[in-house]
């Protein structure tokens, strides 16, 4: 995506095209998730072309875009930090890291940071119940997880924004 | 390289045998999802360097989870002749230790957790030791076989996890991998193949148990020339992993049950529908059937034989209702994920209104044993009306958070005290919650209850999946029952009004009896709308949404009570109704607690016991979690 928020329409003509090759199905879940992967949302008028490539009504795209939990129509924040909380998670304080974290990053009641460094979100179980409490920062997994742990943790994915900036 | 003749197979067993059990030292780390989560890359790389500037010849794999969760990440360490060596708890730091230990041939004792001196093929019924003549085994290093957690397992589902590189489809085949199938294209008609998966017993390993013989029988014989088998991979019970690590660890086992599937009910494609939260198992799978396929397992005529079988990977959007069979096909076609009502059953008119036969991963995984070893090998393993053997996650308030394989008809009491080691720091147990959010919490008394479909059944749980949650004395009844109903209010899809808008009531007086809002009256309410939302929900999701209150309320009343009559939570869990204080008896004013506390709510001098203020704390818990002598008090 471009610093206006736009999207290039030949990155998404290079998904649709991508899933039929790889086998995938090519059905619209799977174009939609390479879309998610690649922005962290759903652009308005990537669903509109979409639609009219594959020729399907945009109501359809739009109840699929709605109706799974991996879709979000509102841009998400930079680093997306996902708190388990499946039963084991929950049981062993999955609650309370999310509150912790929430906390940290002064979100009340909203999903996503002012600057759009990270959206913090409830997930039901990541599979690894075994390690709870987890919390997964994009690609890195926490376990074991304890409240006074999350300021270091978030901390680490601060400093990368300083860095850059720097 | 296709394989069409027994000579084929052999050649590739012969190669997977080497790489398996090579002449030199051979290094296994265990690096499914959950031992990545514990370091596993890390403890990899360190081998990997430190192999290299040493210049030491030894060979370095990754295998899948063995299912010693709480001990990751794992390391297992295998000397020709000599038993293999499992080390614990690895970091980068220890590598040095373990590896100048095997250049003296010596085991690092400290870190060494477990030995095993054979290792069994169970597709051929056969064992080979690692013990060379006249070496006799480690004795200081507990065997895999007086081990609590494993003494009681029999792993046919998980029979190649934690010993095989899930990539490398030779050292499957080395194990017995597709012999099964094999046997089934060379030497059974598509009815004896059903016949023998019909005498074994096996029951659908989802959680439902119908019979899988019996599924596949309606398949084959529904009118059609298309026909389609599916896998269902979207597990989304919370706290249930198994089929994950089948995933990850053996995908070919599920691979190749699905082939058998397909022989016998008489279907050319099949789809493995995975969840999207499981980005590992899907990289696996899709390795797997790239290999299944230039092996020539999967395409055109399979083993010279005819037959034509292909299989697509679906990945999930993150919907648990894509679960329930008809949702899921929905959802593989490109729709929203919303059940329908049955009949027809997908084995009738399925996926593009085809017959499909739907199973679950493990079920898939059983197939290959159940035709290699005979229906009635199988069928002598479990209870009466549960055969073989049932995966479980164990994991929540106990010692040995682990994935086990036991056979069917074991009591909760071994589960919990053998294999789990116990409650977690030695606290009282309380129950056990299996069948995730359609099953139910089992109490204390119900011990020594045996595991099969039918006893859980009975006791107002459901096998389900093998998610199994145990629980302490701090863990309040109630708020379990609140947290299912959360869960399946947000993932009802809302097509039925009675589990759509039932649950949300019951999820709103639940919220009020855990806020200290809670009425005399709201107990009948809940059952009351528990008859209403079970028997006006099309799909399994609301067919079973009460059963984790009612059984909460079967076996937990008195909790309920305690927190409408005395607005109390027993456990200590519910914010609204709790307190915290410090015990001054107990507390060293060590001031870790003052360190933590966001609200500063915690004050005193350093070595004295400490004060908290109520009135500033918000009861986040943080002091509650660091404090090492139990000297914060939740009442």
């Amino acid at each position: 995506m471009n610093p206006n928020g736009t999207f290039l329409v030949n990155e998404i003509e290079d998904i649709i095209l991508n899933d039929h090759q790889n086998g995938m199905d090519g059905s619209l879940i799977s174009i939609l998730e390479d879309i998610q992967d690649r922005y962290h949302f759903l652009p308005k008028d990537a669903l509109i072309l979409v639609s009219e490539r594959l020729g399907i009504p945009l109501s359809q795209t739009y109840s699929i875009a709605t109706f799974y939990n991996a879709f979000s129509l509102v841009p998400k924040g930079k680093h997306l930090v996902s708190v388990c909380l499946g039963t084991a998670c929950h049981v062993k304080g999955g609650g309370d890291i999310l509150d912790k974290i929430r906390r940290e990053l002064d979100l009340d009641s909203r999903e996503t940071t002012e600057d759009f460094e990270f959206t913090v979100e409830e997930v039901r179980c990541l599979g690894c119940c075994s390690l709870s409490p987890v919390v997964r920062v994009d690609n890195d997994t926490y376990a074991h997880l304890k409240q006074e742990q999350v300021p270091k943790i978030l901390k680490k994915y601060q400093r990368e924004k300083e860095a850059l900036e720097a | 390289m296709r394989i069409t003749a027994l000579e084929d197979l052999e050649k590739a067993r012969e190669r997977g045998t080497r790489s398996l059990y090579p002449s030199k030292t051979k290094i296994m780390v265990g690096m499914a999802t959950c031992g990545l989560a514990a370091g596993a890359q890390e403890v990899y790389d360190a081998l990997l360097d430190e192999i290299n500037k040493r210049g030491l010849d030894v060979s370095l794999s990754q295998v899948g989870c063995i299912g010693w969760c709480c001990r990751e990440p794992l390391v297992d360490v295998l000397i020709p002749g000599r038993p293999r060596i499992t080390y614990g708890e690895m970091s980068p730091q220890k590598v040095p230790e373990i590896l100048g230990a095997l250049t003296r041939g010596e085991v690092a004792k400290k870190l060494a957790i477990g030995r095993l001196d054979e290792d069994e093929n169970l597709v051929e019924g056969t064992k080979r030791s690692y013990l060379a003549s006249g070496i006799a085994a480690a004795n200081t290093v507990p065997s895999y076989k007086e081990l609590g957690l494993f003494k009681n397992q029999l792993r046919i589902v998980l029979r190649n996890c934690g010993f095989i590189d899930p990539r490398n489809i030779d050292e499957h085949i080395a194990r017995g991998g597709y012999l099964a199938l094999h046997k089934v294209l060379n030497s059974l008609s598509p009815e004896e193949v059903i016949e023998e998966v019909t005498q074994s017993g096996l029951r659908g390993r989802g959680g439902a148990g119908f019979p899988t013989g019996l599924k596949w029988k309606l398949t084959r014989q529904a009118k059609g020339d298309v026909k389609y088998v599916i896998c269902n991979a979207d597990e989304g019970d919370p706290g249930a992993y198994m089929d994950r690590s089948v995933l990850e660890g053996d995908p070919h086992s599920v691979i190749e049950g699905m082939i058998i599937g397909a022989y016998a009910i008489g279907a050319a494609e099949g789809y493995i529908y995975v969840r999207a939260e499981y980005p590992l198992a899907v990289e696996m799978l899709t390795t797997a059937i790239q290999q299944a396929e230039e092996y020539g397992f999967l395409g055109e005529n399979i083993f010279g034989s005819g037959m034509d079988f292909r299989i697509h990977i679906s990945k999930g959007a993150g919907a648990f209702v894509c679960g329930e069979e008809t949702a899921l096909m929905a959802s593989i076609e490109g729709r929203p994920g919303e059940p329908r009502l049955r009949p027809p059953f997908p084995s009738e008119s399925g996926l593009w209104g085809k017959p499909t036969n739907i199973n679950n991963v493990e079920t898939w995984a059983n197939v290959p044993v159940v035709i290699a070893r005979g229906g009635d090998w199988y069928s002598r393993i479990g209870t009466e009306t549960s055969k073989g053997t049932k995966v479980f996650s164990l994991v929540g308030k106990v010692e040995n958070n682990s994935l086990i394989e036991v056979p069917m008809g074991i009591s909760l009491r071994e589960i919990i005290y053998e294999a789990g080691g116990g409650i977690l720091a030695g606290r009282d147990f309380k129950a056990i919650q299996t069948g995730g959010p359609s099953g139910g919490c089992i109490p204390k008394e119900l011990i020594d209850l045996p595991v099969d479909y039918e006893q859980l059944t009975q006791a107002g749980a459901i096998m389900g999946s093998g998610g199994m949650i145990v629980m302490d004395d701090r863990t309040c009844m109630v708020d379990i029952a609140k947290y299912f109903l959360t869960f399946l209010k947000a993932e009802s899809c809302g097509k039925c009004i009675p589990c759509r808008s039932g649950i949300k009531r019951m999820h709103k007086i639940l919220c009020d009896i855990t806020e200290g809002k809670g009425r005399e009256g709201d107990v009948e309410l809940l059952e009351e709308l528990a008859v209403v939302v079970k028997g006006g929900s099309l799909c399994g999701l609301g067919q079973t949404a009460p059963n984790p209150v009612l059984t909460a309320l079967r076996y937990f009343r008195d909790e309920f009570d305690a927190h409408i009559r005395d607005r109390r939570c027993p456990a200590g869990v519910c914010k609204e109704l709790i307190v915290y204080s410090i015990d001054s008896e107990q507390c060293t004013g060590c001031g870790r607690c003052v360190k933590v506390c966001p609200r500063e709510a915690i004050t005193g001098e350093k070595k004295e016991p400490h004060c908290l203020d109520p009135e500033r704390c918000i009861k986040c818990g943080a002091c509650y979690e660091v404090c090492k002598f139990d000297a914060i008090v939740r009442r």
